[in-house]
């Protein structure tokens, strides 16, 4: 599978990754490098074999669902590029 | 020198009163000082923060309270949060990061009395083998080929700056992270001790997560004594990180000493590519040699899916990475670039802040997983995943351990490898399958290239058991008695050259 350009377009908006135009041919070419590579996993006969998808080989804990954490606003807020009050500040989203 | 010692050693002159530990860390501070602006290892050096930490040491030795690790300076990757110390991973997005919070594994280092010299250099976010990709310019490997004394080299990466201060005496040990090789290869490549513990063993939590099911912290040290003293303090349960393994931390100092008689070390014929450097080759076989001559038995494996394990890797530590980099979009934290509105904010703040190499990542990452695509690629890759770790399996119940090469070549020139991104991921070959199935490896230094360049060993282990993985890799570090020194290092300074630091300041 290829990628045209249209194609990297829309991941880079999926991905929330503004790219110039005149960015666009350079990445669709390496995308496509690396793609191509990875089609080496087609030749794996992969038929029956239960997905992994991690190193833990465990099933996930549970934990009480309890508040455990918090009441530090400022602690939490202090890297915030811009705030008002105790709330993130981000440009108008409702008119 | 004191920046000479090893952590053993510094431990029992710090306990019997040869020097306090305000010497100790006011050397490598004065070491980091000279060689860091060359060098580039360091981020950010945390000078007053060190010494308060020393003095402590000093009042705790004094007061027999001392700890594991009580008066030892190290250096801290910049992946792992430091409280009130800037935390970058390496990005411009995160240029401004002060977290108000310590990761687990700095917090037990801490716990145990070390000091932290300072937050070190690292491939942007952790993507990368050779440092290159760190908004904050290069690191510059201290070891020089011998008939080029003017190439600058790579340390290796991600955790370049780690590797780099560690072999220049600027930090008796250091945390890294491996994700695909990170600790491994640049461990082989600057002649030092690097460990990937299995996963679980070290908790991830306020370790900036790039791929979370196959990141692993670990530690770089001078000998592997010293990175079993790291690995004790560093590891254990941690209930804030989901994935942490609820299991007894072994001495693993204690291990380094169990020799290798008897047991069976597994040798895979699949690491033996065609195109593999005859220098290479013939380490591995005197690593073999070296084993047998300690009483191991010695057994011929087949690990048939190690060719897939970098395809497998490149599709599911991006996928994990689109997911994981999505947090960095301008608004709780880091870098923001204003934007037109909420979504032009988003996509100004990523394209300004993230480098070329992670917005590849990303872009790969989110296309795998995108509708229509995942089973393709997504799914297939956690298939062959699956199998790589059933080769593990079957091969871990024949033999204790597994030897082969750490990376396909020793150091290379900055600026060599960088002409497609496939090249790069290419020196990961034989560090990245035991990412994808969570089992223990090591690099040990076991000897020098034509160049007089450091080269590795891999020891591999089975899940958990890093005590079998300590003590192969101790048996090796004793036959090979590798003794090579850096050019670069703390007491050993040539002349600066006009020109030589080609170095971007991180602000802040």
């Amino acid at each position: 599978m290829s990628l045209d350009l249209a194609t990297v377009r829309r991941i880079a908006t999926l991905a929330r990754i503004r790219v110039e135009e005149n960015e666009l041919a350079k990445l669709q070419g390496e995308l496509n490098g690396i793609l191509g590579w990875i089609e080496q996993l087609n030749e794996v006969n992969v038929e029956g074999i239960e997905p992994l998808t991690g190193g833990a080989q465990m099933a996930l804990r549970m934990r009480d669902d309890v508040v455990t954490d918090g009441g530090y606003p400022e602690r939490v807020l202090g890297n915030a590029p811009e705030r008002i009050g105790d709330f993130y500040a981000v440009p108008k989203v409702v008119e | 020198m004191l920046t000479d010692l090893t952590i053993a050693q510094a431990q029992e002159g710090l306990r019997t009163g040869q020097f306090t530990a305000v010497e100790l860390t006011t050397a490598h501070l004065a070491a980091i000082d000279a060689l860091n602006p060359r060098l580039n290892a360091f981020l950010t050096v945390s000078h007053t923060q060190a010494l308060d930490r020393a003095r402590a040491a000093d009042a705790a030795l004094a007061a027999g309270a001392a700890r594991a690790l009580t008066g030892i300076p190290l250096a801290i990757k910049d992946l792992f949060c430091t409280e009130g110390v800037r935390t970058t991973a390496g990005s411009k997005i995160l240029q401004p990061f002060v977290p108000p919070y310590e990761s687990t594994v700095t917090a037990n280092l801490l716990r145990d009395g070390a000091v932290f010299l300072g937050k070190a250099n690292m491939d942007e976010f952790a993507m990368g083998s050779s440092n290159m990709t760190s908004a904050y310019g290069p690191v510059e490997n201290p070891w020089k080929r011998r008939q080029d004394e003017d190439a600058v080299l790579v340390p290796g990466g991600s955790s370049g700056g780690s590797a780099a201060a560690v072999a220049a005496r600027l930090a008796m040990g250091a945390t890294g992270t491996d994700t695909g090789g990170s600790i491994r290869q640049p461990a082989s490549f600057c002649g030092l001790v690097g460990v990937k513990p299995s996963y679980g063993r070290c908790s991830r939590w306020g370790v900036v997560a790039f791929a979370s099911s196959l990141d692993h912290p670990g530690p770089f040290a001078r000998t592997v004594q010293d990175s079993a003293i790291l690995l004790r303090s560093m590891a254990g349960f941690d209930p804030k990180d989901s994935t942490s393994a609820d299991r007894p931390v072994p001495d693993y100092e204690a291990a380094c000493k169990r020799g290798v008689k008897g047991l069976r070390i597994g040798v895979p014929r699949e690491y033996r590519s065609d195109g593999m450097a005859a220098e290479i080759d013939t380490l591995w076989q005197q690593g073999v040699a070296w084993l047998q001559a300690a009483g191991a038995e010695i057994v011929d494996v087949s690990l048939p899916h190690t060719k897939y394990g970098l395809a497998a890797y490149y599709i599911v530590a991006p996928a994990e990475a689109s997911s994981n980099l999505a947090r960095y979009d301008g608004v709780r934290f880091g870098l923001r670039t204003d934007g037109a509105d909420l979504r032009d904010l988003y996509e100004r703040t990523r394209a300004a802040g993230f480098g070329a190499e992670v917005k590849r990542r990303v872009l790969i990452g989110t296309y795998v997983l995108s509708a229509g695509y995942y089973d393709a690629y997504y799914l297939r890759a956690q298939k062959v995943r699956a199998l790589i770790l059933r080769d593990f399996t079957e091969a871990f119940g024949r033999v204790d351990a597994l030897l082969t090469p750490t990376a396909p070549s020793a150091a290379f020139g900055q600026g060599e490898k960088m002409d497609d991104p496939i090249t790069m991921y290419l020196n990961d070959v034989f560090t990245v399958p035991a990412n994808l199935a969570g089992v223990p490896a090591i690099s040990v230094p076991a000897g020098l290239d034509a160049n007089g360049l450091p080269l590795g060993l891999q020891v591999i282990g089975k899940p958990f058991d890093e005590e079998t993985m300590f003590a192969v890799s101790a048996a090796i570090e004793q036959a090979a008695g590798f003794a090579a020194l850096p050019t670069l290092m703390a007491g050993a300074l040539p002349a600066p050259r006009a020109g030589a630091f080609p170095v971007p300041r991180a602000g802040g």
